[in-house]
């Protein structure tokens, strides 16, 4: 890096909440034309630091010099003037308004201008927008996937004229194919001498695009380093602080036990259309896809959560399972864990205990319908040991845990009514490494005890080191069904691009 | 309600420990309550040597014993997200209603039953019209505001229904007296230690807490939330009715204006005792508490010979202060 004066010079930055030390004497320099890395673990304190600089929180102690001068960045707004702009890790957009006019959110709100100029805005929007996707700037926002709400959320802050950007984990809910077209923005906008700091728990991301890399851990600063000094190994070691041996559990020994859960022919009349597999005991299947190719809805629809037009679904030995309501398919065993956390995974106004009780009531109920707080402690605090979760106690308000930790909560919630299949929607979204292989082993072990799991995930390595079998979605049609050796990377794209093409060994087996 | 937490565990010293524990009573808005309302009871004891009294104290209890029934029911209903403007109405309603039966010749328990009824009936109208075709509580239950209050007319014809023939085992519950502490208030303290108590620990309540927080996820976590909105809505429109009765046997005359603007209060109560308008929070205790103040703060004005023209002004003030309080403690957390 050229010895300039660096654009954002973070010094000795310390923040408590209440009691609670999140951020102890940070230091941290960000150069113009640099993507630096922030890595650590769920709760190391990366959002906050970020949310300092942003405006949202103000430090406990410490200073913030912009461009050389010492700078006091009260809020949002204040943070927008001094040319900063934050894409927050959990989406922070209006739902009610269309995509357009939150793409351009923060010049409607610096605007003199009386009247919302609607056409203006559109256009604007929508040229921003076709960098990164084909959603339509008319669209309400709420309206939207995860996904395509986090891809209006990068816009709405490329939008923003800035010469600092921060990322606080852009691709968590993103595929592979629309986070390549971020890096490319991203690396254009270095070329331009744009400050970015880049907040990820993936190593290839990393490795992939970022210069230098600065590690936190429990609040402090570890280290920074140019990204080409330090090993994976080493920064993996650096962040939890320990060796990993590996990143993803041993596969099924034997696939091919008894089918679990079978489904054939499942439409929903809109998003699916006709899909069918089966689950087998033993095995991790996974689904893959691009955004909108149906994922979510296909499970969504298996459980209850969603009007299903066609198809049927059969459990173990085949009796038919077509719950008109989740809490049916709840009382079955099968759970579901939903891509979307906050606003569907979590009460994040009550405590963590609340939360991971709120599945099945009853068992920690007296015979009287009355909550025994014992049993509902005593059940929070064994899944949070279990899960390894990190908080300041079982009656913390979840809102006030790190990302990580929420989806950690989300998690215990389904594992406490004892499953017989857990679909899950994106486990490991927004969780760092050491916790991801935790999740991983667990998954395995629900696995070969004989619980059914179908992990939806859109991080490519992800579902080749952890599935036994993927089936790849494309425009709600089956596209493909992945095992063994032909479960790569290259093939999952392919499949996940268009209609099924024959796989090489299909033409193998033809010619 | 998510704040009456145990320490976690190493949370420091005996020696810091009292202290911390007070901070955490004064933290929680029944413990601020608490400490304002002792402060007023000091106060008042100096400042008026009527105040200290049995007479005295039972008038204020009397005073919000019966509306107090209606906040256990709204806080409820504030807690699941919802609100409900029509209670005074309702409370009219079940009095006009049980009132007409008995003039007819009904008996005059069984024609309370039946107001009661009418009240719940028109709760769960209420609420299918919410849950159903998705209206919001507060336009929906100002319509239906007007609605009972229209039918309360159209019963009585416009005129008090006078109700003096009311047998006397009737008109124990709103007259009579157990050991000279007056029945009204004996009802009034179990509704509310019974609300409080079920809405802390029943999993029925808990469903309610749920659905406030976090609609979505309660969907995602197996809750019914329409009925469980459904419900909560005629569960409050039966407790203003069942209060509307004991006021008929009080004042043994029905008037088809009775209750007009009591709903501000009872809202006004739940939300100084902490209840958040954005649901999933509230606390039953707290609300009555809200009352309780609220009717301190008024009799303590005629004692003090305060103009009764200032009442409503202190009234919204209280509930400024109460609003403003709250949203800066939860902000420096
Ligand atoms: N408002 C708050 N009140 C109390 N504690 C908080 C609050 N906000 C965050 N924390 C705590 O601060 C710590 C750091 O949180 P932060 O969100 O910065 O972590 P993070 O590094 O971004 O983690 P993740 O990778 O999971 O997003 C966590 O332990 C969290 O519980
Ligand atoms: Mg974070």
């Amino acid at each position: 890096m050229a010895p300039t004066e660096p654009i954002l010079r973070l010094r000795n930055i310390c923040k408590s909440f209440g009691r609670i030390e999140v951020l102890r004497d940070v230091t941290l320099d960000v150069h113009a034309g640099e993507i630096h890395a922030l890595a650590g673990e769920n709760g190391a304190g990366k959002s906050t630091l970020m949310n300092i600089i942003g405006g949202i929180h103000q430090p406990t102690s410490g200073e913030i010099v912009l461009r050389g001068a010492q700078a006091e960045i009260r809020s949002p707004l204040d943070a927008q003037d001094h040319g900063i702009s934050l894409v927050h890790q959990e989406i922070a957009l209006c739902p009610d308004v269309t995509v357009a006019e939150n793409v351009m959110m923060s010049s409607i709100a610096r605007s003199r201008a009386p009247f919302v100029n609607r056409a203006r805005i559109r256009r604007q929007a929508a040229e921003t927008l076709r960098l990164l996707t084909d959603i339509e700037p008319d669209t309400i926002l709420g309206k939207l996937s995860i996904s395509n709400q986090q891809l209006v959320e990068i816009c709405r802050a490329l939008n923003s004229d800035c010469d600092i950007l921060i990322l606080d984990e852009p691709t968590a809910a993103l595929t592979q194919s629309e986070a390549d077209a971020l890096f490319a923005i991203l690396r254009q906008l270095r070329a331009k001498g744009m400050a970015i700091i880049y907040i990820s728990h993936r190593m290839s991301e990393i490795y992939g695009l970022c210069d230098r890399i600065t590690i936190l851990r429990d609040g402090r600063l570890i280290s920074t380093d140019p990204v080409s000094a330090i090993s994976p190994g080493e920064v993996v070691h650096r962040l939890i602080g320990r060796r990993l041996d590996a990143m993803y559990p041993a596969k099924a020994a034997v696939a091919g036990g008894d089918v679990l859960l079978s489904a054939r022919d499942l439409s929903d009349g809109r998003k699916v259309r006709g899909v069918g597999f089966d689950l087998r005991k033993g095995e991790i299947l996974g689904i893959a896809g691009l955004i909108g190719s149906g994922r979510t809805e296909l499970l969504e629809m298996i459980c209850g959560l969603r009007p299903r037009v066609a198809g049927t679904v059969s459990l173990e030995g085949g009796e038919g399972f077509a719950p008109a309501l989740y809490a049916r398919s709840v009382s079955r065993g099968v759970v579901y864990l939903s891509e979307d956390r906050k606003t569907n995974g979590s009460f994040q106004t009550l405590p963590i205990a609340f939360n991971i009780s709120s599945l099945r009531l009853s068992q920690v109920a007296t015979r009287l319908g009355l909550v025994n707080r014992r049993k509902e402690a005593a059940q929070a605090l064994a899944l949070g040991r279990r899960l390894n979760l990190r908080s300041a106690g079982i009656h913390q308000n979840v809102s006030e845990l790190s990302g990580g930790n929420q989806q950690k909560v989300a998690i215990a919630k389904l594992l406490s009514v004892d499953p017989r299949i857990v679909l899950l929607d994106e486990p490991t979204r927004g969780i760092d490494v050491g916790a991801k292989a935790e999740i991983h082993a667990l998954l395995r072990e629900l696995a070969t005890a004989g619980v059914g799991v179908i992990v939806v995930s859109s991080e490519l390595s992800e579902v080749i080191g952890l599935c036994d079998r993927v089936l790849v979605l494309a425009e709600g049609r089956l596209s493909g069904m992945l095992e063994g050796e032909e479960l790569t990377e290259g093939n999952v794209v392919r499949l996940a691009a268009g209609p099924a093409r024959p796989t090489r060994n299909d033409e193998a087996r033809r010619g | 309600m998510d704040r009456d937490e145990t320490l976690t565990p190493g949370s420091g010293t005996l020696r810091g420990a009292v202290p911390r524990a007070v901070a955490r009573l004064l933290r929680m808005r029944e413990g601020m309550l608490l400490l304002i309302i002792a402060v007023l009871f000091v106060g008042m004891s100096f400042a008026s040597p009527h105040f200290l009294t049995w007479g005295n104290m039972r008038a204020i209890l009397m005073s919000f014993s019966t509306e107090g029934i209606v906040v256990v029911g709204m806080t409820i209903l504030i807690i699941v997200g919802g609100i409900d403007l029509s209670v005074g109405a309702a409370m009219c309603l079940a009095m006009v209603v049980a009132g007409k039966l008995f003039l007819v010749g009904m008996n005059p328990w069984l024609a309370g039953l039946i107001g009661v009824g009418a009240t719940g009936l028109a709760g769960f109208v209420m609420g299918l019209f919410v849950t159903g075709i998705g209206l919001g509580f507060f336009i929906t239950s100002l319509a239906f505001l007007g609605l009972l209050r229209g039918l309360c007319f159209i019963v009585t014809e416009g005129t008090p229904l006078s109700l003096f023939t009311l047998p006397p085992s009737f008109k124990f519950i709103g007259q009579g007296n157990v050991y000279g502490v007056p029945v009204v208030i004996l009802i009034f303290l179990v509704v509310a230690v019974v609300g409080d108590f079920l809405v802390r620990n029943a999993t029925v309540f808990r469903r309610v807490i749920y659905v406030g927080s976090n609609e979505n996820a309660a969907n995602y976590s197996g809750i019914n939330v329409r009925r469980v909105r459904l419900w909560t809505t005629v569960l409050c429109s039966s407790l203003a009715g069942f209060a509307g009765i004991i006021f008929m046997s009080r004042l043994g005359v029905a008037t088809p204006t009775f209750g007009i603007g009591s709903e501000l209060n009872i809202i006004a109560a739940a939300v100084i005792g902490g209840a958040s308008l954005s649901g999933g929070k509230g606390s039953v205790l707290g609300a009555i508490l809200g009352i309780g103040l609220l009717s301190l703060v008024t009799s303590s004005m005629i004692l003090l010979n305060i103009s009764i023209f200032w009442q409503e002004t202190i009234r919204g003030l209280i509930l400024l202060a109460a609003v403003s309080v709250d949203h800066l403690v939860n902000r420096h957390r």
